[in-house]
Parts: C-alpha cells; structure tokens; sequence
C-alpha cells in the first residue's frame, strides 16, 4: 500500500517536480520514496512495506528495462499467479506482488487486469509501445486522479501531488458540489477540482501518441429479474458464500507485517474479526472507536466480541470536541466536501492502529453493499408495498421499524410517514425509485446555495445526470439489485471507500482490506436471488445463515445500526472549536461566494440553539462547513484573502 | 384573523425552515413536503411553535398532513383550534 505520482509528455525539471508531487502524499508512504525518469516520462512512489519488504521498492522495471511500474495496493492472488508464471518459465527477482503484474503485462497485455484479485491502482510505463497504462481495481479501493496541463499528461494517487504541478490550479467544481449536496459524492470522472479527474473503478486507461483513451475491464451485473436463478438451495448457497468470504479472508491476510482488524460491533465486522482470528497464528489485534453519546456507541458489542474471539482490543474514544478538532485536517484527507462527519472518528481510529505499530487492518466495509444490510434496501421495500395500495393507514408503520434510532420519525403519523418517504407519489418504474427520499431530502440543503452558485448551475440536475449512466441492463433488474447498483457503483467508491475509507486510512499510513469487496464474493452475492440477502425486512439473511456459528447470538442476531456519528453538534456548544466560527462568518461566507451567507448564520444559529435539529439541516451545516475549509486549505480563500 | 395566523406562519417557516430565504415564493397551498422545507422533525418543530405561540395542546391525531403541510392547512387547523382568539 502506498501512492504514486507520475507525468507522460515533454517535461524540464521533471525530477524535481516528481520529489515535490511525492512528497505530497508521504503520508501513503513513509517507508520509502523512489523516483523514475526517462525521456517525456516521470513515475514517483511512496512506499508503504507490505509486502516483500527488502526488495520491492519502486518504481520498478522488469529484466529488459523496457517495462516500469508505480503501484499502490495490494494483489492478493499473488503467490498463486506466480506460480503460474514460473510454471510457464517466468524468472522472479523479488517476492513482491508489483514484479508480478510486470510478468502478467509482459505476457498478456491489458488483459493482465482480469485475473488480478485486489486492491490496487497503477501506472505502467511501457516502452516499447511508449504507452503509459494506467488502471484501478473493479470497486474503486484505491485512488487514481489526473489532469492535462500544457500538453503533459499527469497522474497521483491524491489530488494534492497534482496541485503541486505548475498551472495547475484548485478551483472548485459547481457542478461536483450540486452532487455532493445531492448525492453525497461527486460522479467519477468529476472530483471536487474543476480540473481534476479521477479514473472511475474497473477501468483502464492508456495514454499513446498524445491520446487518452478510457474504457472498463469489469462491470457489476445482475440477473434478469424474470430470468431462473442458479441458486435454488439456500443452505447449499450459504456454504459457498462461507467458503468465498473465507478464502477472501485468507489471501487477505497475507503480508510480510502482522495484520489487524476493525470492530465495529456489527456484523461485518465481527464476521472479518472471526474468520482473520484463526488465521493469525501470533494473535489478532483489534481496534474500535467508542462514543460518549449512546446513540453512536457500540462499544459494549465491541467488548463482547472482543471477550469472545480472544483479540487483542484497543478503543479510542470520540469525545465531545474531538471530531471538531480533527475535522479541518479530515477535510484535508477527503480533498472534497462531505455532508456528514463520520470519517472523522475513523481518522481517529487509523491514528490508534498506527500507534500500536500495525500498517494493515481488515475491516467489515462492503457486506451492506453486497448482501443488502443498508436500511435503504428495506426503505424501498416498504415504499413499494405501500405504493400498492395508497392511502393505506397500517402499512406506513413499517418506516418505524426500519429506523428505531430516528426519535423524530417515532412519533410521526402513517400518513407523514407515508408522506416522508414518497411512498404514494413517486413513481415505482423511477430508476432511481429507491433513492429518491435520500436525494430529495439532501438536495434541500442547496437552499443555502448562494444567487452566483445558483446562477452558474442554471438547470441541472445530479439526479439526471446519475440516470444518464446506468446501464442498459438495469432496468431488467430486480428492484432490489437496482438499489445495490446504485450503492455499489456509485456511494461505495465515492464516498464510503475514500472519504471514510482509503483518505481516513492512508492519512496515517494504514491499508483497509475488505473481504467482502473480494470480487468473486461480489460476483457470488449479486447472482444470488434477492430473498436469500433481504429476507422479509431481515437484511444480510444468507450471510447470517453463512456465519451464525461463528458469532456469538448476540451479535448474529443484531440487526444492523449504521455507522453514525454526532454531526453539527459537534461544532456548537461550549468550547466549540475557533475556526467554525471563523469559517462560517457572514464575511468569510460572503468571500468563498458559494453560499447565502444571512442564510447560513441562521443555520448556524439554529444548530447552537437546538443542537438535535434535522437530517437537512445537519447535513448542510456539515456541507457548508466542510466546502469552506476545503476551499481555504486547497484555493486558500477565505475572509482574509478577500480582504487582501 | 386568518391573516394573522398565516403570517406568523409564514414567518416561522421561512425563518425556521427556509433560514429567511425568500428568494423562491412559497405559496400557501405548496405542499412543505414535497418542497423539501420541513423533514420529520420539522413537523415537530412546527408543532411546538404552534403550541407555544397558540396555547393549544396538538393531539397525536391532529399530525397529519391534511392539517400541516402547506400554510394554508396549518393557518385553518390552528383557526379551528383557537375559537377564543377569533
């Protein structure tokens, strides 16, 4: 696990800028730091040592010279791939995973990607054909951004290698922040940067002859609806999936340094936690964050199954004020703007592994995704039953059971909860049925969206322009898998996996590995029939029947809490941090021009007042708040530079 | 006195709600809902104004849309419920 920067085209000084980009995400790399030049081409590495840990420093060239590799993750088949290779007469200088991929390139071209397990992103120089390959794993783990600035194409692992490239300038996306205050993230190719890229997952991407040129290499598919599945014995079902998860586990925990675990309490993790146990001869530490507030805490599962699987556990707790004194650096991490606070605590908790002297750590990350755990899948469940019979006054109680943590929603009336979620006015055949209520209810935050902002986005709509990019084949999807997809696709890798996931880990030198992002349990989980992962309003059931045995009754059984954290609260109050108020001044609000800023301080008034206020308004207090320090730390705006 | 009520209404709403952004016409008959000013524990923001400023006590059953969710419904449900005002 590492990062890389690199430059293809006719440059001066290249060396020199590839230092300086490096040096830009030394965090990704503290071990060691390795430069290549050749003519019009640069690659820069940070390392992370991982894997072969004396001789695989990059970048790396293979026994003619003529092929060079910069790459960050980590391939898991490896050894089996390279026994392959030998098998076929290859010759190995290193035990590392990159030389491999320089073997499987040599010998397979582009295609090397589809038999590459893992989580990886990378540039391979090619000289021979001088082209520069540049590809990211298939559910977008780990990060791969590029621009264009005067004829030379240029690529990192993190925005702020590419802000180090002379002309190349940060300056905000209107359009990223309308989905990010819609959707939650922007849509890849699009970043927070209006001119900066990033390659989407499962993609490739080949620079030649002064061309770009992208196309994917693996997609996410589901069954037909009406189609027979395969799968027509539950348990047999439950048996592969335990034997994919385990095997997903078991090359995920090969490294030449010890591997940890995140517990979270929930499920997932509680299942990556048992299955890693017995494959951790030394003992397994793992590492959780606890809550002062007991909406947000689960530290008493933690400890239970800590007690239970015999770890090693560490906490950090999250107190009041500590998510308020991390944030501007978390914000740093994300390079975008966020509407909830929870990579925060994670930054935290990235920070104990550290201490405790690991690098890698398995985590639960993925299996609401794949086996259907989010309590949107449930949310769309109900609202179709509802719309089967509008006006219904008994089948609207479902939405209270779907959400026993929302005190507000408790006390509402069948007809307001039917009301909330759209359940008789959106129209079920909408591809985005599932979703709507979410970005409705987000999108209301651009209320605080300033005239100028307004302005300059005229017409358009996030919620369109994620339409435009489904496949054909969505629509023959069952609804259910029409909502995996779009959390899949979409969410996953531009929210969950960077902003809470590779940004918060990487921050400080830790790599997450998630078994249930394995692709082959991906593929598994999406051909299984909906009723075997969303039974009834029972989320993950195969996954339960696949792992009961490994988890104590308490835990198997929980139905999920999501990974929540306190959001506005967390600035207000006493001792609220100095640069909130700064930030969200009327004149520092003013200066960035993004928001109303007479708007804004009522926002902001509103939230010291009742500090338990609304989804809208916590998440357009976060947005705000996180837009304005994303602009101070990377553009440098804000009410002093205006006044300047 | 209808008038009285929807504009206390109104002003609750846009400075509550719309945080004094006039900039889009709210009309009394558009729906808070479906306009995305008032989410779930808006209703019970509102509801509380509508006791406080009123002196009437909302029974469970009165938290419906039918006599909440513009400001014209909520102006004629509190008009209903404050006879002694009139």
């Amino acid at each position: 696990m590492c990062g890389f920067v690199g430059y293809f085209g006719t440059a001066r000084d290249g060396r020199t800028l590839l230092e300086r980009m490096t040096a830009a995400i030394a965090h990704r790399g503290p071990d060691e730091q390795g430069v290549f030049t050749a003519p019009e081409v640069g690659l820069g590495h940070a390392r992370l040592s991982i894997v072969g840990l004396g001789d695989g420093q990059q970048p790396m060239s293979d026994a003619t010279g003529e092929l060079t590799i910069a790459f960050n993750g980590e391939i898991f088949n490896y050894v089996e791939l390279r026994e392959q290779l030998r098998a076929r007469g290859r010759r190995f200088r290193t035990g590392s995973d990159t030389e491999v991929i320089l073997h499987l390139y040599d010998e397979m071209g582009d295609d090397c990607l589809s038999v590459l397990n893992g989580d990886f992103a990378f540039a391979l120089w090619d000289a021979r054909r001088r082209r520069m390959l540049l590809a990211r794993d298939r559910m977008g783990v780990r990060p791969l951004f590029y621009t264009q600035r005067d004829g030379r194409f240029y690529f990192a692992s993190e925005v702020k290698a590419l802000l180090q490239v002379p002309g190349v300038t940060a300056e905000i996306d209107p359009v990223a922040l309308d989905q990010i205050f819609t959707l939650w993230a922007p849509i890849a190719p699009r970043t927070a940067f209006r001119d900066i890229s990033e390659l989407e997952p499962a993609s490739l991407m080949i620079v030649q002859d002064g061309s770009v040129s992208t196309r994917p290499y693996w997609s996410l598919d589901y069954p037909d609806r009406d189609a027979p599945s395969r799968h027509t014995d539950e348990r047999e079902a439950a048996e592969e999936l335990r034997a994919l998860l385990t095997e997903a586990t078991r090359i995920r925990m090969r490294a030449d340094v010890p591997v940890g675990a995140y517990l979270s309490g929930g499920l997932d993790s509680s299942i990556t936690s048992a299955l890693a146990v017995g494959m951790a001869p030394a003992g397994l530490k793992t590492f959780s964050v606890t809550f002062d507030s007991a909406e947000h805490d689960e530290s008493a599962f933690q400890l239970e199954m800590a007690r239970a699987l015999g770890t090693e556990h560490r906490a950090v707790a999250c107190r009041e004020g500590d998510i308020a004194a991390v944030f501007p650096d978390v914000i740093r991490f994300t390079e975008r703007p966020i509407i909830r606070t929870a990579p925060a605590p994670l930054f935290k908790l990235s920070g104990l592994v550290r201490e405790a002297g690991l690098k890698v750590v398995l985590t639960g990350e993925g299996a609401d995704e794949v086996f259907a755990g989010y309590d949107i899948f449930k949310e769309n469940r109900v609202r179709r039953f509802c719309a089967r019979q509008p006006g219904s006054r008994i089948r609207p109680h479902l939405f209270r059971k779907l959400y026993p943590y929302l005190p507000g929603l408790q006390q509402q009336s069948a007809e307001y909860l039917a009301s909330f979620f759209g359940a008789n006015g959106h129209a079920t055949d909408d591809p985005l049925y599932s979703h709507r209520p979410r970005f409705d209810g987000t999108a209301a935050t651009k209320l605080f969206f300033s005239g100028d902002l307004r302005g300059k986005l005229a017409n358009y709509d996030a919620a369109e322009e994620l339409a435009s990019r489904l496949p054909a084949a969505f629509a023959r999807w069952h609804p259910l898998h029409q909502a995996q997809y779009l959390e899949a696709r979409f969410l996953l890798p531009g929210y969950i996996l960077s902003s809470q996931g590779d940004r918060m880990a990487m921050a400080h030198g830790i790599e997450g590995r998630f078994p249930f992002l394995d692709h082959q349990l991906v593929e598994f989980a999406a051909s299984l029939p909906p009723e075997m992962k969303l039974k009834g309003l029972v989320e993950k059931h195969i996954l339960r029947e696949a792992t009961g045995d490994m988890l104590p009754p308490v835990i198997g059984k929980r139905t999920k809490q999501p990974y929540r954290a306190p959001d506005s609260a967390s600035f207000v109050g006493a001792g609220a941090a100095d640069y909130v108020e700064a930030a969200l001044s009327e004149a520092a609000v003013g200066a960035t021009g993004l928001f109303n800023p007479k708007a804004v301080a009522k926002l902001h008034e509103k939230c010291r007042a009742r500090p338990a206020t609304g989804f809208r308004d916590n998440a357009a207090f976060v947005g705000i708040l996180s837009t304005q320090l994303w602009l101070k730390t990377f553009t440098g705006i804000d009410s002093r530079s205006q006044a300047a | 006195m209808t008038d009285t009520i929807r504009d206390a209404v109104k002003g609750f709403v846009v400075e509550n709600f719309l945080f004094g952004d006039t900039s889009q016409a709210l009309a009394d008959t558009d729906s808070l809902i479906e306009n995305g000013i008032i989410d779930s524990t808006g209703i019970l923001e509102l509801v509380a104004f509508i006791e406080d400023r009123y002196g009437i006590a909302v029974a469970d059953a009165d938290i419906v849309p039918a006599n909440l969710d513009s400001l014209a419904r909520i102006t004629a449900f509190v008009a209903s419920k404050t006879p002694a005002t009139a």
